[in-house]
């Protein structure tokens, strides 16, 4: 076993069973490897040793005693650090929860848990994962394991350098605009954005909580599959998690593609697409259709309008979200004389610069005056954007697109105009607003070696759909196209 | 220009945020930037079209209503540990009532 070996769920599992690695030692050779690659890479921002080495040896235990293992027994894993993690630091890659520990687990992670994965730590993020190339983050930028000096994108970039490093074997991001499926496709590992309702969000700490969705990265579209079938289903602490029953998602990946009708959206390829992401892309549909898909044209015709609409209702719903970091119950607190002197000093020396543009837009499309023009625009826009996922869905079975118009880029090399870095999200905003699940999984990778994703949207809660598709296209050797 | 640096320092207030200087100006600039392209919304006929708040309810049951009981959490211990300047069982502000 050399410190680069990747683990899939399978194997972990065949080697549990076979008796040829404790879970123990798996814990201990995934440390090893995070000791030797994290001062590089800076995907996580906090181990936690303690927790981990007690699940396995409950695992161990287990096996020792020749019980019945859970789904996910001895996979070591990675959770954002925008999860709420009981005792473990979550600071959501912000100076102004530096050292808080939430009293609670999210509901994903006490679900991964009890599925029998083994939580390694936390992985760092663009700052209340409001970015898209994690150089927003408190803590230092991550950097793309596949190319160093350029980012890993965002905001969940440490949970996808984790799992393309194999740091870990699967990792929980939380996707917002793009936030799971970009990163993904940067890394060149598989990436899901369940439906919204689909995963709770019970100590998710909270950036657009209308958009706001849990979801998975692993090496394989089979083992986020398998991730997916662990965290999935209604939550009674998240009134938005939907009590639509959950398949099982790995039962489901061997189905053939014979006659699914994929929907490619004209209005996905105009200018700003990079010719080499577009080439790849290309190569990626004629796999499918060689695979057994016919391939549809179709219209989507609102999607100019997605970032506009997309900017103003998430930095909405952020200015009222992060009001809660006042210095008050937890983080650190800049004293003032008077309340309202210590709140606007907390809050003003404790978020970063994206974090506080975010609160100033968001403030001012709410402000008196300004609702109707803004918001209210905004939303039904969004409206007209959930519609051309609806119509779309009439006539095909799912749509696929780029994941992002370029590939990584340079550290540093976007970060002077923000607008320019938000057009970027284009091709996951609209799914984030209409409600529906997206996949990123890779697709080549450009002459400079660096990875593209193709993204495949199904209808709300057919996240069976895309990843029965993801996993043929992944098997179709989609990823050395 | 659609942003003065009067705005800013108007959203920053309502928004209980310290800016510097150099921080107003600088999202001065970005905010008029991406308020002009945000005006392409002006666009689009939403006429007749309703607002959409979140996409739950048009997938979803009554699963948002459940029964309100009390349910202890006993977190008080925990949650002061982290706070910056406790004391049990409150949380400890400067001065807002004058004697």
């Amino acid at each position: 076993m050399s410190a680069s070996t990747t683990w899939t769920i399978p194997e972990v599992r065949a080697a549990l069973d076979a008796r040829r690695i404790s879970a123990r030692e798996l814990v201990k050779d995934f440390y090893a490897r995070i000791e030797k690659r994290n001062g590089e890479l800076n995907a996580f921002l906090a181990l936690s040793p303690e927790r981990a080495y007690a699940q396995a040896d409950k695992i161990d235990a287990a096996i020792a005693a020749g019980d019945a293992l859970p789904p996910l027994a001895g996979v070591p894993v990675a959770i954002k650090d925008v999860i709420s993690t009981h005792g473990i630091p979550t600071t959501c890659g912000s100076r102004i929860l530096q050292g808080y520990r939430p009293p609670y687990d999210a509901t994903a992670v006490e679900r991964l848990e009890r599925n029998g994965a083994i939580i390694l730590g936390k992985t760092n993020c663009d700052e209340f994962a409001m970015g898209s190339s994690n150089e927003n983050s408190a803590y230092g930028p991550v950097r793309n394991p596949v190319a160093t000096d350029h980012v890993p994108g965002g905001s969940s970039g440490g949970s996808a350098a984790a799992v393309a490093a194999n740091l870990a074997v699967a990792a929980l991001g939380t996707d917002t605009g793009g936030s799971i499926r970009q990163p993904g496709s940067f890394c060149g590992v598989p990436a899901l954005n369940p439906s919204y309702g689909r995963v709770s969000r019970y100590g998710l700490i909270a950036y657009a909580s209308s958009l706001d969705r849990i979801g998975p990265f692993a090496n394989t579209v089979r083992d986020a599959a398998a991730v997916m079938s662990a965290i999935a289903g209604r939550d009674p602490r998240d009134s938005t998690s939907a009590s639509i029953p959950v398949p099982d998602y790995v039962a489901g990946l061997g189905r053939p593609l014979h006659g699914l009708r994929i929907g490619i959206p004209d209005d996905y390829f105009g200018e700003g697409i990079d010719p080499e992401v577009r080439k790849k892309i290309e190569a990626g549909i004629a796999l499918l259709e060689k695979l057994g898909c016919r391939r549809v044209s179709i219209r989507m015709p609102n999607t100019d309008y997605a970032i506009a609409a997309y900017y103003i209702i998430a930095t909405a719903e952020a200015s009222s979200n992060l009001a809660r970091y006042d210095g008050v119950r937890y983080g650190p607190r800049v004293p003032g004389s008077t309340l309202i002197e210590m709140y606007q000093k907390t809050r003003g020396r404790g978020f970063g610069a994206e974090v506080k543009r975010r609160i100033v837009l968001g403030t001012y499309v709410l402000s008196a005056g300004y609702y109707d023009a803004y918001y209210l625009k905004g939303q039904k826009v969004r409206t007209l954007i959930a519609r051309d996922f609806r119509d779309a869905f009439q006539k095909v079975d799912a749509i696929v697109t780029p994941t992002s118009p370029v590939p990584a880029f340079r550290l540093g090399e976007r970060t002077a105009n923000p607008l320019q870095m938000y057009l970027a999200d284009i091709y996951t905003v609209t799914g984030s607003l209409a409600g529906v699940p997206g996949i990123s999984v890779p697709s080549g990778k450009t002459s400079a070696g660096l990875p593209v994703g193709l993204q495949i949207y199904g209808p709300a809660f057919g996240e069976d759909r895309v990843l029965q598709i993801a996993h043929a296209f992944e098997q179709g050797g989609g990823k050395e196209l | 220009m659609k942003i003065s640096k009067e705005d800013v320092l108007k959203v920053a207030a309502l928004a209980n945020l310290e800016l510097t200087d150099a921080e107003v100006d600088s999202y001065r600039g970005h905010l008029d930037d991406i308020l002009t392209y945000i005006e392409k919304l002006n666009e689009v006929d939403t006429s007749g079209v309703e607002p959409l708040a979140q996409v739950v309810a048009a997938t979803e049951d009554d699963s948002a209503l459940r029964e309100d009981l009390v349910v202890r959490a006993d977190v008080i211990t925990e949650v002061l540990q982290g706070a910056p300047d406790p004391e049990a069982p409150y949380f400890r502000v400067p001065r807002v009532i004058e004697k």
